[in-house]
């Protein structure tokens, strides 16, 4: 047997205490369940509460006459164990709703206070020891059409947002879901606006200049320290023999330019060299995320271009798409644009991975800083007429030819040596298969 | 200003009115010693007389019929139906004279009553106790609807629904009636029919709601502002004519919308929110427009469980906001 | 004699007439009124009927057969003071009310101007300026009006204000449920009502034996506890004894009465209505020997108050009247949907598209 508490229950609409009247049974009392235990009055209704339990009536703790809060403890009774074991005690119900917090105009909802269910002062009890039913029970919230399936499409306001801004949608990562471009990815890139060059300012200390970087300038101190504090590098360099590709650039220049209205550079053939085997190898096309790899979908190659201001990386998104031609096309006016500082934000989002031509500077060798949150990067350097060994048919020979150095940096959390030289050797590949009558698409 | 019920708003507006305009009257089952079976009229007999107050058999044509008589000829009567499920009998009454006296006229003769129904459920009603109505009053034109979800609406809704040249179903949810407890000014004061408002501002997603799922919408909200996710919470307060311009604004702003109500989903108020925000606002659109309705069953069953299974919960709301909010 | 015989009292109080006072008795020119009305009804009812079958008037229920019960009643009534809760059929209560044939026949043709709705009901639906008259028809769902008469008559009570308010309904509203609630509030509240029904024996093609299993509708009054008067509709002056007597219980605070009008449809239900189809030749041919206008012209002959050329005056003006109606409504132009959203909601209010 145990002893438990009997509460005085909830009755009359919006009362919230009542007066004991008189106890109908006393203390040493076998009561049955449903026996009219004591009268409470209200100033909406008297009535007679009939006992809860079957049991004995151990004391009275509420006397007659005494005006007691809904939910006090009013008498004690001893039950069966197994009864107290399913009596649990609802902390809410001595809270009478005048201690409430402040409602205000909005309003605030009183625990347990209810109608019945034509018009009376039930009080609902059937649920109170269960927690709520599960949300995935009662499916009252929708599937999403398209749920799950990857999707291109723009919604309405991302359409006009775009349109009225100048923002290329490709150019955006969505965060929305299964990457979907959402308005507020929009507005941030607007929000960023284009970035613009701007003038040095230089103030003398001394015999010194005080220069106050450019905001380009601080962005990319920020950038580089970020991915070289949070990036393991390592490294890895690669001679490419590109004296087919320079045959083929020398023969087919003219042509091209007619064909296309823009000049073959070298940088497109390594450009479309660089996007097949980033295709073929997509680890390196890839980011380190909280402890994850998320391998990108899409290669949108960055080209490291030198600024006026500074290093920019305009992207050509889904540059594994495109030929030689398209790639020409596509280079000539975002490398314009870089030079002029009137890249859009577009032409400078969503890069996967960046390809840096140091070799027009005059480099034959560099140990690139990989442009964070990005796996890798690869500089091509300087093209040089070097003798080297060819075995042939006949058996080694010394010919001249035009060699290019292709440097890789790594993150070696995403990528080791067997991966890298796995990129480079589909790299060399590419870049060794041209000769001087091949097709440019 | 005092803290009070909402079934207290609503006897204090009629009390009010009555006590300031003579003509204003009031008609329904069991309203008079018995002061209403949920005692919104408790005590009005002893004031007002039983020539005011007015027991009507139980006959819902009749009181619609005997309403709309004494309001075409200068009375402002206030019926009540006991339950928004007993309503039917009315609608002949209702949807098909009251709405048309004006404008079948030219405007010489007008109703200008007002039909207060308790309805809705999660009071285990079961199947006749707990139904939504109010869309069927809602898509007819010359009735004004309206659905109050605080105190302070009720009571400054109700005062001006007594007030309206023009019939106005007035809905007040049951579950509200002793839940919902709010602030109301001791003065005199009216909240205007035709305007919804932004109960709670956001800038995510906009939710749509009225009546009691309006605090549990609310509710979520609170929920989820702790989740980072922004939710702007409109009470339409008025369902005819609706206010489309708060609606459409805050949709404007987060390109998100969501419709809650416990009414069943097909054919319910929410269709007509998301094709006013689909027809006016869609180049705002974000994602889909999204209900949260009761299920497509005939009515709210009685057992605890089957009758939790119909209801919204703050849980529901909330997953299906998280769900929007993530698109 | 006119009014003789033809009316029997039923239901739970005997004295039908409250303070036991009938209507005064009827002159002369009183019955030579009501005939100038009932020939007027019958000239413009057959216009209107002609027109139909011209397609100009798309939709008519004639009132062929009911002229004597509806200006037996008003002439009981006072247009001034009292409310008139009327149905489709009643050409001949409109007319002895005041309403001209030019108004009447604007709403049968649907043209700019008709007084009722605008054109925008059924013809002799809506409802007159009340500075005019009290008459309301806003339905063609039959019995509606009858709960809404006893909320008119509840707001008359309640004001203190002397007045009758007449519900119209025919014996087929008399199956509704809203007639039931009606008649039983009215009486609880013994509200100044008088429920006149005419009981034409058909609703559309539904005859009485189909409708009821009772001989009378009158005889329903005694379960609600009120008077009900059983009265030969094609006698105008019985008809109206009986309602002048409904009408001064009314007025004295007794209460509504029932009072049943027994009369015959002419004419198909409606102009789309073909009675060949159920009604028997020989109950259709048998029916015209009753004609009250014939029959009120013999007696008013036979009294010496009627005679060859005041027929004849009273006739011709009845047509002259229509047929100048006739072209002037024809000439009247159909109402622009200018005010369309007009008087949906109150103007200024919310909701108001006008």
């Amino acid at each position: 047997m145990s002893i438990i508490g009997i509460e005085l229950p909830h009755v009359g609409e919006s009362v919230t205490e009542a007066v004991i009247g008189k106890w109908l049974k006393q203390p040493g009392d076998i009561v049955e369940k449903f026996d009219p235990l004591v009268e409470i009055v209200t100033d909406k209704v008297s009535m007679e509460f009939p006992a809860p339990h079957s049991g004995t009536l151990k004391s009275i703790v509420a006397e007659e006459g005494e005006t007691v809060a809904m939910g006090a403890t009013i008498a004690e009774m001893e039950v069966d164990a197994a009864v107290a074991a399913t009596t649990t005690s609802h902390p809410d119900k001595t809270t009478a709703p005048s201690q409430a917090p402040p409602a205000g105009r909005i309003g605030t909802l009183i625990q347990g206070a209810n109608v019945g269910p034509t018009g009376g002062t039930f009080r609902d009890t059937a649920l109170e020891d269960r927690p709520r039913p599960p949300v995935d029970a009662a499916p009252a919230a929708p599937r999403m059409p398209g749920q799950g399936v990857p999707r291109r499409g723009y919604s309405p306001v991302v359409s006009r947002l775009a349109a009225a801004n100048g923002v290329d949608l490709e150019t955006l990562t969505g965060t929305g879901r299964d990457g979907r471009v959402t308005r507020k990815d929009v507005e941030a890139a607007i929000a960023a606006g284009p970035s613009a060059a701007q003038p040095l300012t230089e103030q003398p200390i001394g015999e010194d200049r005080l220069v106050q970087p450019s905001p380009i300038r601080r962005m990319i101190a920020d950038h580089m320290v970020r991915s070289v504090s949070e990036i393991p590098h390592a490294w890895s360099t690669v001679e490419v023999d590109v004296t087919g590709l320079v045959a083929c650039r020398s023969a087919q220049r003219q042509l091209f330019r007619e064909r296309h209205g823009v000049d073959l550079t070298f940088l497109a053939f390594t450009a479309y060299s660089v996007a097949r085997a980033l295709r073929e190898n997509p680890l390196v096309n890839s980011t380190w995320e909280d402890g994850t790899i998320r391998l990108k979908g899409r290669v949108n190659l960055g080209l490291a271009v030198a600024a006026p201001d500074g290093l920019v990386v305009p992207v050509i998104h889904d540059a594994d798409r495109e030929g030689i031609s398209g790639l020409a096309r596509r280079i000539a006016p975002l490398v314009e644009r870089a030079r002029s500082g009137s890249l859009a934000l577009p032409d400078v989002q969503g890069g996967t991975f960046t390809l840096n031509n140091t070799g027009t500077l005059g480099s034959v060798w560099g140990g690139a800083i990989i442009n964070h949150p990005q796996a890798a990067i690869v500089t091509t350097e300087a093209i040089v007429k070097r003798p080297v060994v060819l075995s042939g048919p006949a058996g080694d020979v010394i010919a001249i030819r035009s060699m290019m150095n292709v440097c890789m940096s790594f993150d070696h959390r995403i990528i080791d040596g067997a991966e890298s030289a796995s990129f480079m050797q589909d790299f060399k590949r590419y870049l060794e298969s041209w000769s001087v009558d091949s097709e440019l698409d | 200003m005092a803290e009070i019920t909402l079934i207290e708003a609503v006897r204090a507006a009629m009390w009010e009115e009555m006590e300031r305009d003579p003509t204003v009257f009031t008609l329904g089952e069991d309203i008079g010693a018995r002061g209403g079976v949920f005692l919104a009229t408790e005590g009005f007999l002893e004031k007002f007389g039983e020539d005011r107050v007015i027991d009507t058999p139980l006959a819902e044509a009749a009181i619609g019929g005997i309403a709309l008589g004494a309001a075409v000829n200068g009375m402002r009567p206030i019926a009540e139906i006991e339950f928004g499920d007993f309503i039917w009998p009315a609608v002949n009454q209702i949807i098909g004279e009251a709405s048309r006296v004006r404008y079948g006229t030219q405007g010489r003769r007008t109703a200008p009553l007002v039909l207060r129904v308790p309805y809705g459920g999660g009071v285990r009603g079961g199947l006749f106790h707990s139904q939504s109505v109010e869309v069927a009053f809602a898509h007819q034109p010359g009735l004004k609807v309206v659905a109050p979800a605080t105190p302070y609406d009720a009571k400054g809704l109700l005062k001006s629904a007594i007030r309206d040249d023009d019939p106005v179903i007035f809905f007040e949810h049951k579950r509200t009636y002793r839940l919902v407890k709010g602030d109301v000014p001791d003065g005199e004061y009216t909240v205007p029919i035709g305007v919804a408002e932004v109960k709670r501002p956001g800038s995510d997603v906009t939710v749509v709601s009225y009546g009691l799922v309006l605090h549990y919408c609310l509710e979520a909200a609170a929920t989820l502002a702790g989740e980072g996710i922004d939710v702007e919470v409109v009470d339409l307060r008025t369902l005819r004519p609706l206010d489309t311009d708060t609606v459409l604004t805050s949709v404007r702003k987060t390109g998100k919308a969501m419709v809650v109500h416990e009414d069943t989903k097909a054919g319910g108020l929410g269709g007509e929110i998301a094709a006013v925000i689909a027809e006016y606002a869609f180049e705002d659109l974000d994602a889909p427009v999204v209900r949260v309705a009761g299920p497509e069953v005939p009515a709210m069953p009685f057992s605890p469980l089957l009758e939790a299974q119909f209801m919204p919960s703050p849980e529901k709301i909330a997953a299906a906001i998280r769900d929007l909010a993530a698109y | 004699m006119l009014g003789e015989q033809s009316s029997k009292t039923q239901g739970a109080t005997s004295n039908v007439a409250g303070n036991g006072a009938g209507p005064p008795p009827l002159n002369d020119a009183d019955l030579l009124d009501m005939y100038r009305t009932m020939v007027l009804s019958r000239t413009l009812d057959q216009r209107i009927w002609q027109m139909n079958r011209q397609g100009r008037a798309a939709i008519v229920a004639s009132a062929q057969g009911h002229e004597a019960a509806q200006v037996g009643a008003i002439r009981a009534l006072d247009p001034e003071r009292d409310r008139f809760y009327i149905y489709y059929r009643e050409l001949t209560t409109m007319l002895a009310l005041g309403v001209t044939p030019l108004e009447l026949l604007l709403g049968f043709l649907a043209k700019d101007g008709e007084p009722l709705s605008g054109a925008r009901q059924f013809p002799l639906h809506g409802a007159l300026d009340r500075s005019r008259r009290d008459i309301v028809s806003f339905s063609n769902v039959v019995a509606t009006q009858l709960p809404q008469a006893v909320g008119v008559a509840l707001a008359d009570k309640m004001r203190g204000e002397k007045r009758v308010t007449v519900a119209y309904f025919g014996d087929g509203a008399s199956s509704m449920g809203e007639t039931h609630e009606a008649m039983n509030f009215a009486s609880i509240h013994r509200l100044p009502v008088i429920f006149f029904c005419e009981n034409n024996k058909y609703a559309i093609s539904v005859p009485l034996s189909r409708q009821m299993n009772i001989e009378s509708i009158s005889s329903r009054a005694a379960a609600y506890g009120m008077p009900g008067i059983e009265v030969n509709g094609f006698d105008p002056v019985a008809v109206y004894e009986a309602v002048g007597a409904a009408a001064n219980r009314a007025l004295s605070g007794d209460g509504p009465t029932l009072v049943e009008a027994v009369v015959e449809r002419f004419l198909p239900h409606t102009s789309d209505d073909d009675d060949t189809r159920y009604r028997p030749a020989e109950d259709l041919e048998g029916i015209r020997d009753l004609d009250p206008i014939p029959a009120t012209e013999k007696l008013l002959r036979a009294s010496g108050i009627l005679d060859d050329a005041l027929d004849q005056e009273i006739k011709e003006s009845a047509q002259k009247t229509v047929n100048q109606a006739t072209e002037d409504a024809e000439n009247a132009p159909f109402p622009e949907p200018h005010d369309f959203y007009e008087q949906v909601y109150a103007p200024g209010s919310p909701g108001d598209q006008s």
